[in-house]
């Protein structure tokens, strides 16, 4: 085979790989999504915007190294080089250089996602500012879980901390499957499993957590869409783990919500409804 | 050096009159270090066909799911071991079984013994120029530690559940509750025996490899004249040291959990499916710490002694001297030393706490960095040499290619508030697929190709390599770089149909897709198949040093007998040193003496 061939083969891996991504976030007319799927969570864009950064340096380093790569076994191909080779060891100044240039790099991204992790993780939305009277510190009240989410094999659970925003209590809302949750606000859930170990997974919000059994994990999110999106277990939990599928409804707003949710308390209601609960 | 001289004269007609108890001795029980190898490297290659058909099986379910599969589906599933596989699909317990079987066989039985065990082994000892290992028998031993594994993984797939189901992290309490699954039980038992006897068999080989390397090189061989290779391999026996014996008692911990009522990994009072209340207040996330802390050394182990590999074969083929001895040398201990911090990355979701999640993440940042290094200095080795493209060096170019892709997709994962999206998709498929197939895999192919004259005293065909190198590079890139567009739709892994969720519904085409290239893949390794068995007896026979290369095996019979050398190797100079002035050959092997010292050096007769 020609020996120029080879050059061209290896060639083809930046020009088909960031010819594939640009096709998927192209997004053409007719063609369904092949990239991030629709955000609808608002502390999500920071985490889309952290993968397009990532995504753009990364391009730039693949299609740097790529076309370095393909230029030296074009030009320095035995065939074709006359010269004699170049009988260096290293170069000491090149490598200080590609060794500080990624590393001040990699400091750059560590440092510009910390906040976001933190916000995604660690900085719980909050009711108010507590006794001291300045948000952000450790005796800030946070806010309660509007419901809470229980994992086992294969479903998911629901339980809705009712009129009185307390979760455990009588008036609480069970459900099954579907989640319903209102729209512009901060929603703050409670999950834990009952099983194994199981993740709740939300695509079009950029949350997923892990439940592990004896622990009790907190999400938040604040959806701006209205409509229906996908609950996924994202963690191995035995062979129905495919088929654990649940369903998140946006509702348009809180009134919607409280609304949505008296009905399912009375319809609760009705259903176990006994002689000695009508006797309280 | 005479690259015409043919087979050793000492040593290679010691099959002649041979006993049994000679046969026996020299070619099963042998304590020779390169009959080990090749025992290794038979082994491993007849499981990497077990893996890859179980790969298979995956990616037909993917594609078709819960149709039958054409031809292997009926005799697969007829028998109705259980009766969700009649008709021939594939269950979803049995996709389970082949996820989790597939991951396992490649790691623990396919890339770490093929490249510790088989290129170790062979190798170490020639390389140094030694005649041996430092302890032979504990070396045999290293190998026959493997049959267990081989037998309880075997035997795992005709229990009750037909294999281990839970993953090859085996996360409790799926894996640690018999309960939890049909596949839980005594296949979860075998799967837990097997990867402990793998973790022996590795721990008696790593013992072997660094005692070697330090006590037993040659006249003149200074740690910093070691070619890339053994460097790796030796950073690569510290890591296997000092991660492999959290993984062995975790096995072990776990074992206990099951079989005599501990309670390491299980919440007080958990009932899964039934299960009699658990005792004893354990944490699940402790599996995943002690399972990460070896299995993320683990990824080093399965990638630096291909790193090494790569950086010899490109090095001979530019003719050029390697670029950056050093720094690359200290780039794998960076990335070893690095590589034992970091194992939080796998469980930034997993419910630890997210302070701890950014330490981790500041410290996997950083392993970036060696790999950077290293991919630069192996542009700067091609860079103005005299490159042949032989099928060695094809495949060590494309080791580069696909590494920088590995390399770069594995910064995402690495910034924990994009792993929350991509965590447990096909986003991190692809990135370990790449680095572990793309990767691993093919440095492999190419080091068969490259030490295979040495190993059988025989070339394999080079223009059937180059078939094999090109439509294993165009299918696997077919195979496994769309699943970075499944992971950015946030496409999960491990679902035996995940394609009634609204969101992934439309990513069916592409998986069929890849499915085909996948079925290429495989087949086309056919062609290396019959390329490799033919050339072991028919191949053209050729000298020490077909490739005209510098280190310290090419000086020794091909193949060596044993013993290895018919004369005492002196090393007077690094591995690298090609294309010197100070010769009119383009290479200045290891053991050449220089001209004003010809009289003192021992030749060859
Ligand atoms: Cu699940
Ligand atoms: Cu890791």
């Amino acid at each position: 085979m020609g020996h120029r061939v080879w050059s061209l083969l290896f060639l083809s891996v930046p020009i088909w790989g960031i010819g594939s991504i640009v096709w998927a976030i192209a997004d053409l007319p007719g063609m369904e999504r092949h990239w991030l799927p629709a955000n609808i969570n608002d502390y999500g864009q920071v985490i889309d915007s952290l993968f397009n950064f990532i995504l753009y340096l990364t391009g730039a380093i693949f299609i740097g190294t790529g076309l370095v790569q393909f230029w030296f076994l074009w030009k320095y191909d035995a065939q074709s080089n006359d010269e004699p080779i170049k009988f260096v060891h290293g170069n000491h100044a090149l490598e200080l250089i590609w060794s500080l240039l990624p590393a001040v790099t990699l400091l750059f991204i560590s440092f510009v996602q910390l906040n976001a992790w933190a916000d995604q993780k660690m900085r719980r939305p909050i009711l108010s500012a507590g006794p001291d009277g300045v948000e952000g510190t450790a005796d800030d009240i946070l806010k309660p879980p509007l419901v809470e989410v229980t994992g086992r094999q294969f479903e998911w659970r629901y339980r809705y901390a009712g009129k009185d925003g307390v979760i455990g209590t009588r008036d609480d809302v069970h459900g099954v499957s579907e989640l319903v949750l209102p729209m512009d606000e901060d929603v703050v859930l409670a999950i834990k499993s009952e099983d194994v170990l199981h993740s709740f997974f939300l695509p079009n919000l950029r949350v997923k957590q892990d439940v592990v059994p004896g622990m009790k994990q907190f999400v938040w999110f604040r959806a701006n869409q209205a409509g229906i999106y996908d609950i996924v277990c994202a963690e191995l939990c035995g062979w129905g783990h495919y088929k654990m599928r649940g369903l998140l409804r946006v509702v348009p707003s809180q009134e919607d919500f409280d609304q949505w949710l008296q009905t399912a308390y009375e319809a609760q209601e009705l259903k176990s409804y006994t002689p000695d609960e009508e006797a309280e | 050096m005479s690259t015409t001289s043919v087979a050793s004269p000492g040593h290679a007609e010691t099959g002649s009159s041979m006993s049994v108890g000679d046969f026996v001795r020299t070619y099963v029980f042998s304590l020779d270090h390169k009959i080990i190898g090749l025992q290794f490297l038979f082994s491993t290659l007849l499981w990497f066909l077990v893996g890859g058909l179980l790969a298979l099986g995956i990616r037909w379910q993917l594609a078709w799911p819960w149709e039958t599969m054409p031809v292997i589906g009926p005799m697969l599933f007829s028998g109705g071991a259980s009766a969700s596989n009649m008709g021939g699909q594939i269950s979803p317990e049995f996709y389970t079984m082949l996820f989790t079987m597939h991951a396992t066989v490649m790691i623990f039985l396919v890339i770490i013994p093929i490249l510790a065990g088989a290129f170790g082994n062979y190798l170490i000892p020639l390389m140094i120029g030694a005649d041996d290992m430092a302890f032979p028998t504990l070396n045999m031993l290293s190998y026959w530690f493997m049959w267990p594994a081989f037998i309880c993984f075997g035997a795992s797939f005709f229990v009750a559940g037909n294999g281990a189901a839970s993953g090859w992290t085996s996360y409790p309490p799926l894996s640690s509750v018999p309960e939890a699954a049909p596949s839980s039980g005594d296949a979860q038992t075998l799967w837990l025996l097997a990867v402990t006897s793998v973790g022996i068999a590795s721990m008696l080989g790593s013992v072997n490899y660094m005692t070697t390397i330090i006590q037993m090189r040659a006249p003149g061989m200074t740690m910093f004249r070691l070619p890339m290779t053994i460097w790796a391999m030796f950073i690569t026996a510290l890591l296997q040291a000092f991660a492999l014996p959290v993984l062995t008692s975790a096995g072990v911990m776990q074992l206990a959990d099951r079989l005599v009522g501990t309670g390491f990994f299980v919440p007080e009072g958990l009932i899964v499916n039934n299960s009699e209340p658990a005792s004893g207040g354990g944490q699940p996330l402790l599996w995943q710490h002690l399972f990460w802390f070896y299995s993320h050394p683990a990824v080093y182990i399965m990638i630096l002694p291909a790193m090494g590999m790569v950086s010899d074969i490109i090095s001979c083929f530019s003719r050029k001297p390697i670029f950056g001895y050093k720094p690359m040398v200290y780039a794998i201990c960076g990335i070893a030393g690095l590589g034992f911090i970091v194992w939080g990355h796998h469980m930034f979701v997993s419910g630890m706490n997210p302070f701890l999640g950014m330490t981790f993440m500041t410290a996997t940042m950083f392993i970036a960095l060696p790999s950077a290094v290293k991919t630069f200095n192996w542009l700067g080795t091609i860079w103005g040499g005299k490159l042949q493209f032989t099928t060695p060096m094809l495949f060590a170019l494309s080791f580069v290619s696909m590494f920088v892709i590995g390399g770069l997709s594995g910064i995402f994962m690495a910034a924990t508030p994009v792993d929350i999206f991509i965590h447990d998709t096909y986003f991190i498929v692809a990135h370990f697929h790449y680095v572990l197939f793309a990767g691993t895999a093919m440095a492999v192919f190419g080091s068969i190709y490259f030490w295979f004259p040495k190993m059988f005293g025989r070339l394999m065909n080079e223009r059937w390599g180059k078939v094999h190198f090109f439509f294993t590079f165009l299918f696997l890139n077919g195979t496994f770089y769309p699943m970075h567009i499944l992971g950015a739709v946030g496409f999960p892994r491990r679902l035996a149909d995940p394609y009634h969720y609204q969101t992934f519904a439309h990513l069916q085409p592409m998986n069929q897709f890849m499915t085909i290239c996948a079925i290429g893949m495989v087949s086309v390794q056919v062609i290396f198949a019959v390329n490799f068995f033919y050339s072991i007896f028919f191949g053209p026979a050729v000298g020490r040093n077909p490739w005209n290369a510098n280190s310290l095996e090419w000086c020794a019979p091909s193949p060596p007998g044993h013993g290895n050398f018919d004369f005492q190797p002196i090393v007077y100079r690094g591995p690298y040193e090609y294309g010197s002035p100070e010769v009119d050959t383009d290479y200045y092997p290891q053991w050449q003496a220089p001209p004003e010292a010809t009289e003192t050096a021992a030749e060859p007769s």
